[in-house]
């Protein structure tokens, strides 16, 4: 079915080689590194840029490119896929290996991580094999010092032979001296020399088979033992790869092959065959790894202590989950509880500036329907959508960010990975669901963290029925007023107890949805899973609140605009526009009313969702419109006047229930829609996300409105 | 097993083992490999989550969480502590 790698992200890496310069004269820096070492603050750090953080592996999906000046010199600095290896296992360790073999970068900065050094000179080893103009980036050294960890970077500057320098980058810290780095090697003052692997005997003599005959191909524009090694490990890409970009048609080269061929006839003399010779080859970078990390890394015996606690108690097997579930319930009445009174506030203020508007267009002496059209259209839609988004947003984002920062979301994979498995689905999923909450666009970018391509067209497909920031307004506004006003004093814990009802329902229907592909469309078995628990960090507030309102919220928010404006103007339109003594807009709810009817909305709520599809956030201001017989908006400054509207539109409890089902499960937004064809390359697939989480959400609305009217 | 060696996700928590084999091939091993699991490497299993599985092992200074799946590859030998 077409499921090959290439046409789900191949493409997308390549991009990176196309560098654009400023002028000739620019510098290209390469930025490698394990990935969550810090990378993408680097790169944030260097360029000013705002490349998406997070304390888990993998968050950084999409390549960047960023400038920076240094020393009146200008600076391209790409952003490589974060690899534990170069030893080409996949896409990514491919593309970034490309790069930096055949990008022809005038400098590679490793980053590494200081708390966990021995690991991350694996990569630097491979690195240093093939090019010698590298600079390593010890990274995260106040981390190091907070758990005990000394580092020697003199001594392991001398050991490696490439320039070494120490930073803390989310604080700036050691920048300066990494870019004065930089141009040095880069501009030629420094010429490192890095030492090599020490490859044993056996493996020496395989090498010196074949390398002089790719020294003679190749010239010294590349490293020959270490493309002789990789030629005899079986390194098919490579080979391509070197078709590619050096111009020389090497894969089908007679006597190349012949000499590989000689190589291994000698190593399988020495009783050594394909498989056993990865191992070697990595139990030699490894050991080296090992031997310079003991040199240069003093532990003390405590510094990874609390971490461990910690963990003991957030994936307990009896407090794992509960704790999860009462720290999203946490978050949830925390935003709920929060935004009601800046929510009243902004109302307040958004519907005085309506009536200013209303003046200074009586003043100008417009015409009434062009006041109509603008203030009571789009103004008001607006005034909601501001007013009940941007709150919740504001406190919601930072908190989710603070658990993302310290580096809750690896463990809530680990806790839930093992329902996952029995779902036959990657326990990374969870992660991308948790990017989902924000927004189920950013959710299936991030399900490029999954390699199997039949798991990651599971995750991408069932994302949706984690509900975005753009349906939380509606959930929370629903719950508030149907549910949580019978409860009285405990309104706002209702309320958050039947938000936080609905996610799990929706983690409930990921899991069942998730099987249901498994056992049909998407076949298979659950692919291999490891997962990286990275060290908990310690948060810098200022820089969280900061980041998640500029980044996240104020982005949600000028979309959710960009459409509810156009969209008010559409939707006063079709409710002033009269056919046949009707408007437009009845015409339409009246036909979808008895389908609408069998699920246990109506037809505006239907109607409402349709025209909903540019973005979530405008359904409820829809559905209010839809409501009024002008075709505006009330000035609804309060919860209890909305629900007056409802119910006297014939609400009960159950269409408040229903509706927040379908917006649990639903059509994805058309954003997350073209992601998905822009992600998967195929029309098949984002039909099928289409109606995936649609048909789910009609028969259990059906089940629910059927059964409740059975019941009641 | 009968040379004394065990399947890692048999090992119990704050026990040590080390790495002796892998049983599998391509690039599931050169995965392993990749994490460090090469010969001789010590690894000790750290937590297990909520359902028992998958269960989080310190390797080389990285803790890995391995699925019943892939920890039954590795075959290690129980290492004293010291």
């Amino acid at each position: 079915m077409g499921l090959t790698v290439q046409s789900t992200g191949t493409g997308a890496l390549k991009e990176m080689f196309e560098v654009e310069l400023v002028s000739p004269d620019d510098i290209v820096v390469a930025l490698a590194g394990n990935p969550n070492t810090g990378k993408s603050t680097v790169f944030n750090s260097l360029t000013g840029l705002n490349q998406h953080t997070g304390n888990w592996p993998g968050k950084t999906v999409s390549n960047a490119q960023g400038k920076f000046s240094h020393g009146n010199k200008g600076y391209v600095l790409v952003d490589l896929p974060g690899t534990y290896s170069l030893l080409a296992n996949s896409v990514e360790e491919q593309v970034a290996r490309d790069f930096i073999c055949f990008g022809k970068p005038h400098a590679t900065v490793v980053v590494t991580d200081a708390t966990c050094l021995e690991r991350n000179l694996n990569l630097v080893l491979q690195i240093m094999e093939i090019t010698n103009k590298v600079v390593v980036c010890v990274n995260l050294m106040d981390e190091a010092n907070r758990k005990k960890i000394k580092i020697d970077l003199i001594k392991l500057s001398d050991l490696l032979g490439v320039p070494v320098v120490g930073t803390t980058a989310r604080s700036g810290k050691g920048l300066n001296e990494l870019k004065d780095m930089v141009e040095k090697v880069a501009g030629g003052k420094i010429n490192p020399t890095p030492m090599q692997v020490n490859y044993d005997e056996i493996l020496m003599n395989a090498i010196e088979e074949v390398e002089p005959y790719i020294q003679d191909l190749v010239g010294d524009q590349l490293n020959s033992k270490w493309i002789a090694l990789r030629l005899i490990d079986g390194d098919k890409p490579l080979l391509v790869s070197m078709d590619e970009f050096l111009n020389i048609k090497i894969s089908d080269d007679k006597t190349l092959l012949s000499k590989l061929e000689n190589a291994h006839i000698e190593l399988e003399e020495d009783k050594i065959y394909l498989e056993d010779l990865r191992d070697r080859i990595v139990s030699n970078i490894v050991k080296t790894a090992e031997d310079i990390s003991s040199e240069i890394v003093s532990l003390d015996n405590k510094s990874n202590q609390l971490d461990r606690k910690i963990d003991r108690v957030l994936t307990s097997k009896t407090l794992g989950i509960p704790i999860m579930i009462a720290l999203l319930g946490l978050v949830f009445w925390l935003t709920i509880e929060g935004a009601n009174f800046p929510s009243a506030i902004l109302a307040k203020g958004l519907f005085w500036i309506e009536d200013q508007l209303t003046v200074f267009f009586v003043w100008l002496l417009t015409p009434m329907w062009i006041h109509d059209i603008l203030v009571l259209g789009m103004f008001r839609t607006l005034a909601w959508v501001i007013s009940v988004m941007l709150p919740p947003m504001a406190i919601f984002f930072p908190l989710f960010t603070l658990l993302e920062d310290l580096g809750y979301l690896p463990r809530i994979a680990f806790n839930l990975d093992h329902f996952f498995k029995k779902a036959c689905a990657h326990g990374k999923q969870a992660l991308t669901m948790c990017m989902g909450f924000g927004c189920n666009a950013a959710g299936v970018i991030a399900c490029r963290i999954i390699d199997s391509p039949r798991e990651r067209l599971i995750a991408t497909i069932s994302n949706n029925f984690v509900p975005c920031n753009g349906r939380f307004p509606t959930l929370i506004a629903l719950a508030s007023i149907f549910i949580a006003g019978a409860a009285g004093a405990f309104s706002s814990v209702a309320a958050t107890f039947s938000v936080s009802a609905v996610i799990v329902l929706g983690v409930i229907l990921t899991l069942f949805i998730s099987k249901l592909l498994s056992k049909t469309i998407l076949k298979g078995l659950p692919s291999s899973f490891t997962l990286e628990l990275p060290p908990y960090r310690r948060p810098q507030i200022g820089r969280i609140i900061v980041r998640s309102i500029f980044d996240r919220t104020l982005f949600v928010l000028g979309r959710a605009v960009a459409v509810a404006a156009p969209a008010g103007l559409v939707i006063w339109l079709m409710a002033n526009i009269t056919v046949a003594d009707a408007s437009m807009l009845t015409h339409c709810a009246q036909f979808l009313d008895p389908f609408a009817h069998l699920i246990g909305l109506d037809g505006y709520i239907l109607m409402a969702f349709i025209l909903g599809l540019p973005a979530n956030e405008i359904v409820i201001p829809i559905l209010i419109m839809s409501y009024m017989s002008t075709g505006s908006m009330l000035e609804l400054s309060s919860l209890s006047e909305m629900k007056q509207l409802f119910v006297s539109n014939g609400w009960t409890w159950l269409t408040a229930v229903c509706m927040m089902l379908f917006s649990l499960n639903h059509w994805p937004c058309a954003t997350t829609l073209w992601t998905i064809h822009k992600e998967t390359k195929s029309w098949k697939w984002t039909w099928i996300s289409f109606l995936v989480p649609t048909v789910t959400g009609i028969v259990v609305c059906f089940i629910v409105a059927q059964g409740a009217r059975f019941l009641f | 097993m009968d040379n004394g060696l065990i399947s890692l996700e048999k090992l119990s928590l704050g026990s040590i083992g080390r790495v002796k084999e892998l049983i599998t091939e391509g690039v599931a091993r050169r995965r392993m490999l990749d994490l460090g699991l090469i010969h001789d490497t010590i690894i000790k299993p750290l937590m297990k989550s909520p359902a028992g599985d998958p269960i989080a092992y310190e390797i080389r200074g990285a803790v890995i969480a391995l699925r019943s799946e892939e920890a039954s590859k590795i075959l290690v030998e129980k290492a004293q502590l010291n």
